[in-house]
């Protein structure tokens, strides 16, 4: 706190509070909607298996490709009733976490 | 040990001596030497198996210490090293005198196999079974990983030291190969992380030697068992500096340095601030009153304008539940807009978080001082030690605002409709803002039901807290009988 920190303006109930912010606080990760229709890695790792294409009708609970991360080959399995509209990964491929796998849509 | 003072690095008995009152050193089990058998280990001697154990004084003050020595097979902890560490901890413990720990380690003696671990888990059992009895002050000065870390972070107080201290469960090695996560061991759990970031240390130095001054002047204000008083100092005045009177603007939205109140109000001006790099926006540390030992809990409105998250309840709650266990009354400076608001403060367990200060608060049977400056609304009004969590006396300055919320959120809410409805809907929002205020934003509304005992001049601050410690000192509270309770964690 002995560098001197820029003023910022921090909103609470309605009142505009003069103050300085903290590293934590502008590091946080801001929140968003979880959209359904995207599928992200959980965990990184390695693509082994893709078993479905685009534009191709899956059933809820079918597996659609293979993860493999420490040691485990994780199954990626359709949400619901649906259509994949696009595919983000190839085989072999090692992905990060968080990333963003696959596109579907919930059947009509 | 040429790499050792490379890296800015004190010998083991370097560390212990610059420490210590000169000529003050004891040391036990100089000639202790492991008995493992396996992996070649039996053709090897280890010199008091990289851990020097004794007892000294601080300031004359007695207390019992270790420091691991990382030039003996890494520092690396075996069945006794082990055995030497709780040797050292189950004698300070006997003798109520505190116990200093200095880590500097590369963990576990993988060699010694089991016996390694049995030596953490006995280390980990005597640090909880201290607690709260002697104090308990771990000092990094090199690594500290695995398993090993959780020592310190069982006891009081947690030294580190820039570019030395470093601390994690897994290091870089083992997260880049699971998890694919490139980062370097500063980064992800040097000193500077450990005392902004995850809160895990509690004071940060630049060199050893710093970090021995901060000790010796952290162990000048505690006492050495909870069965005694800090030492009292010979009373002082504060500096001639800033008047207290002229610190604070009028106007609540405008920020200013809480530390310069507290420093008008202690001894020589003095403060010892914990965890300063840690949530900031509270302010938690040691100062003297007449020459007695005093905590001091306050909001900072220069971060965060104040408000209490995560983070600051965890703090304050922590050095609520220190000053209780070892007899040092407790002010508390208020001047905060409630809860910081957020999804991820929520996600990140606000409630149970928050909940740990009023739990501290109640439960501590020290003497409780609470003098409100500005702000005080809503759930952080009943937080910061109010009346209704048996404060023994709460002092309020005339600019003080106790109230639900502040004006500009009340007027939104009381006057939604005649707001909505005006013709010119800002003006009315601004006139009923001001009506909100003349009639809320005071001391009297609370003073009035005896929640506030006073309204007091600023100028009179010290003298009224002086004067409220003075007849608190044969304070006697009855808790209901109980094995213990169940804080929220």
């Amino acid at each position: 706190m002995s560098e001197e920190k820029e003023m910022k303006e921090l909103i609470i109930q309605g009142a505009v509070y003069q103050t300085t912010f903290t590293r934590k606080f502008e590091e946080r990760i801001k929140w968003e909607a979880p959209n359904i229709n995207m599928l992200y890695s959980f965990i990184p790792g390695t693509i082994i298996d893709i078993f479905v294409k685009p534009k191709q009708k899956v059933k809820e609970g079918e597996t659609l490709l293979l993860l493999e991360a420490m040691k485990m080959q994780n199954q990626l399995r359709m949400p619901f009733d649906g259509e994949i509209v696009k595919i983000h990964v190839k085989k072999d491929e090692t992905i990060p976490n968080n990333y963003l796998i696959m596109e579907i849509k919930p059947k009509k | 040990m040429e790499m050792q003072a490379k890296m800015g690095k004190l010998t083991a008995r370097e560390r212990i001596i610059a420490l210590l009152d000169k000529n003050s050193f004891h040391e036990y089990d100089l000639f202790v030497e492991h008995s493992a058998k396996d992996f070649g280990m039996e053709s090897k001697v280890l010199h008091g198996d990289g851990v020097i154990i004794g007892t000294g004084t601080i300031k004359s003050k007695p207390v019992c210490i270790f420091a691991q020595d990382f030039t003996v097979a890494g520092g690396s902890l075996g069945l006794m090293h082990a055995r030497k560490i709780t040797k050292i901890m189950d004698h300070a413990l006997k003798m109520r005198v505190p116990l200093i720990g200095i880590n500097d380690s590369g963990g576990a003696r993988i060699q010694e196999g089991v016996n390694s671990l049995a030596g953490y888990g006995e280390i980990f059992f005597r640090n909880t079974l201290a607690s709260g009895v002697i104090p308990q002050i771990s000092v990094i000065l090199g690594p500290c990983a695995g398993g090993a870390v959780y020592s310190p972070a069982l006891t009081d107080f947690v030294f580190v030291v820039e570019n030395i201290s470093k601390m994690f469960i897994t290091g870089p090695s083992v997260i880049k190969s699971v998890l694919g996560e490139e980062i370097s061991m500063e980064e992800l759990g040097g000193a500077r992380v450990h005392s902004e970031i995850t809160g895990n240390a509690h004071f940060f130095a630049k060199t050893e030697l710093e970090c021995f001054e901060q000790i010796k002047t952290l162990i000048s204000y505690i006492p050495r068992s909870n069965a005694k008083k800090a030492l009292a100092y010979p009373p002082k005045p504060p500096l001639k500096g800033k008047k207290i009177e002229d610190i604070v603007p009028v106007d609540a939205r405008i920020p200013y340095d809480m530390r310069d109140i507290i420093r008008t109000i202690t001894d020589g001006s003095e403060f010892l601030e914990v965890m300063e790099l840690f949530a900031p926006n509270i302010i938690i540390g040691f100062g003297r009153m007449d020459g007695e030992t005093v905590g001091f809990v306050a909001n900072q409105p220069m971060v965060l304008a104040g408000v209490l998250d995560c983070d600051s309840s965890d703090k304050a709650a922590r050095f609520i539940r220190y000053c209780d266990a070892f007899n040092i009354p407790i002010v508390t400076l208020e001047d905060l807009p409630g809860y910081l608001p957020g999804v991820d403060q929520e996600h990140a367990g606000v409630i149970r978080h928050g909940a740990k200060i009023l739990y501290a608060y109640s439960e501590a049977t020290v003497a409780k001082v609470t003098v409100i400056l500005r702000k005080a609304y809503g759930g952080g009004y009943i937080a910061m030690n109010s009346r209704h969590l048996r404060a023994d006396f709460v002092f309020a300055w005339p600019t003080a605002e106790i109230a639900v919320m502040g004006p500009e959120g009340a007027a939104n809410i009381v006057f939604r409709k005649e707001i909505a409805e005006a013709e010119n809907p800002e003006e009315m929002r601004q006139q009923k803002i001001q009506e909100y205020k003349e009639k809320f934003a005071n001391p009297y509304v609370a003073a009035a039901q005896g929640y506030i005992d006073e309204v007091i001049e600023p100028r009179d601050t010290r003298s009224r807290i002086l004067h409220a410690l003075q007849v608190s000192e044969n304070k006697s509270v009855f808790l209901p009988s109980k094995k213990h309770g169940i804080p929220p964690f």
